[in-house]
């Protein structure tokens, strides 16, 4: 091995600085999307209406029961089929992680949901309140303060998750790595760099959801 | 939508093969990964859930680490970097002369990481047990190691049977990413039954129900590991 070659990451930082910044708007926007898919997703499984709650059900463990890398190769070949014409990556990615998160954004605000007591619910009925006023004012407050540390604790998955676009050739901070690593022959710098950051990011996220587990009046 | 069906490409040589052997591979990587992450994850799990900081500080750098780093490049760095680092003669041989190293190297990596996931989970499962239990294997003249393996890590693992059961689905899942160094395994095989036949549809619907049996197969059998092991209705 022939010493540790800084130069190599100060020359490529413009790259990886654009790398990361569609690291980080990947994970904002699946995120984003998949919380209000998931919540869309949370509530029909908690409405008892049989057949919307079925279909909802098998989405969300269809989508928990394969791998993520095919859930972007399903899409990368099904939306410029749809469509029509060729889109770019991007856009198949941005669909599929929406599509992918929202089953298990589902699932954590489902538990949330479940996890607010009984009598709140019963309460909330004998005062007059429908089933979705029920949900937006009284159940969702009390359960997202309890689900905030699973969030943020899925928001560093996905984060991680994120650089599975590598399979798409899509310019993350994971692939605009690998690409300085190839083209200049230097792995070992790339990727043990590209290890910091991620570790670095990564942990201050898993900090943060640590901190709110252990004092909940943060979220 | 313009789409020309054909569902007998599944079936037709040499595409029923590719399945086949991914099927193959997706579930000897995950088993294989499984038992290392089972038997890794216990002793870390186990030092873990010991008061003893200095050993915490090892098992806690060893958690952090492999949980904050993609698992895409944990394979990258196992199949691309420590062959590097290594003294020259171990690095050669890593790179020329292991049969089969990209297989090897997904194993260890998915193995490794799957490892830091079950401790956490060992380790949560130990402390959750009662303070008088470790006290009464004490008591009762048994060894520190005796005390874990016969009294602690039995009720521990009853306790995280759970837990276990999502790892052990997500390993399967997480056996795709060994497709970018180049393992074949299922994922890999339907993407190049598209690339052959541009028949996708097929391919990926073939894919999706195969990982999908996998995880009825493997949710089943931990149901049964559940009941199996649990005690009355405790």
């Amino acid at each position: 091995m022939s010493g540790f070659d800084f130069s190599v990451i100060a020359d490529s930082l413009p790259s990886l600085s654009g790398g990361l910044a569609m690291s980080f708007m990947l994970t904002a926007i699946a995120m984003a999307g998949g919380l209000i898919l998931g919540l869309i997703l949370a509530i029909v499984r908690l409405s008892n209406i049989r057949f919307v709650s079925t279909i909802a059900a098998l989405y969300v463990n269809g989508f928990r029961a394969v791998p993520l890398i095919l859930v972007i190769f399903w899409f990368y070949f099904l939306v410029p089929l749809v469509i029509g014409r060729p889109v770019g990556a991007l856009y198949s990615v941005i669909i599929a992680f929406v599509m992918f998160e929202g089953a298990y954004y589902s699932e954590i605000l489902r538990a949330g949901m479940q996890s607010v007591r009984h009598g709140q619910w019963q309460a909330a009925k004998a005062s007059g309140l429908s089933f979705l006023q029920t949900v937006r004012l009284v159940v969702l407050p009390q359960a997202l303060r309890k689900m905030a540390p699973l969030m943020v604790t899925q928001g560093v998955i996905l984060f991680q998750d994120t650089s599975l676009v590598y399979v798409v050739s899509l310019h993350d901070f994971m692939t605009s790595a690998s690409i300085v690593a190839n083209t200049q022959n230097r792995m070992v710098e790339m990727y043990v760099f590209a290890a910091v950051v991620y570790f670095i990011l990564c942990t201050l996220g898993s900090t943060l959801a640590e901190r709110l587990k252990r004092n909940p009046t943060l979220a | 939508m313009k789409y020309s069906w054909n569902w007998a490409v599944l079936i037709s040589e040499p595409y029923l093969q590719w399945l086949g052997w991914g099927t193959l591979m997706t579930i000897v990587i995950s088993l294989v990964s499984w038992a290392i992450a089972l038997a890794i994850g216990t002793v870390v799990g186990t030092f873990h859930s010991t008061g003893n900081s200095r050993i915490r500080l090892f098992t806690s750098s060893y958690i952090s680490v492999f949980r904050n780093i993609p698992l895409l490049l944990q394979m990258f760095l196992w199949f691309f970097v420590v062959p590097e680092l290594v003294p020259d003669a171990i690095g050669t041989w890593l790179k020329r002369d292991l049969p089969h190293s990209e297989v090897v190297t997904a194993i260890v990596a998915l193995g490794l990481f799957t490892a830091s996931r079950v401790a956490v989970q060992v380790s949560a499962g130990i402390v959750a047990l009662p303070r008088g239990q470790g006290m009464a294997a004490k008591a009762a003249g048994l060894s520190t190691a005796q005390a874990y393996r016969l009294v602690l890590l039995p009720q521990a693992f009853r306790l995280i049977v759970p837990p276990l059961t999502s790892e052990f689905l997500t390993i399967f899942k997480n056996s795709s990413i060994a497709l970018t160094i180049g393992v074949f395994e299922l994922t890999a095989q339907t993407q190049q039954i598209e690339s052959f036949t541009y028949q996708g549809f097929e391919a990926f619907t073939a894919a999706t129900v195969i990982y999908m049996s996998i995880a009825l197969v493997v949710t089943m059998f931990m149901r049964q590991v559940e009941r199996r092991t649990s005690i009355g209705n405790t």
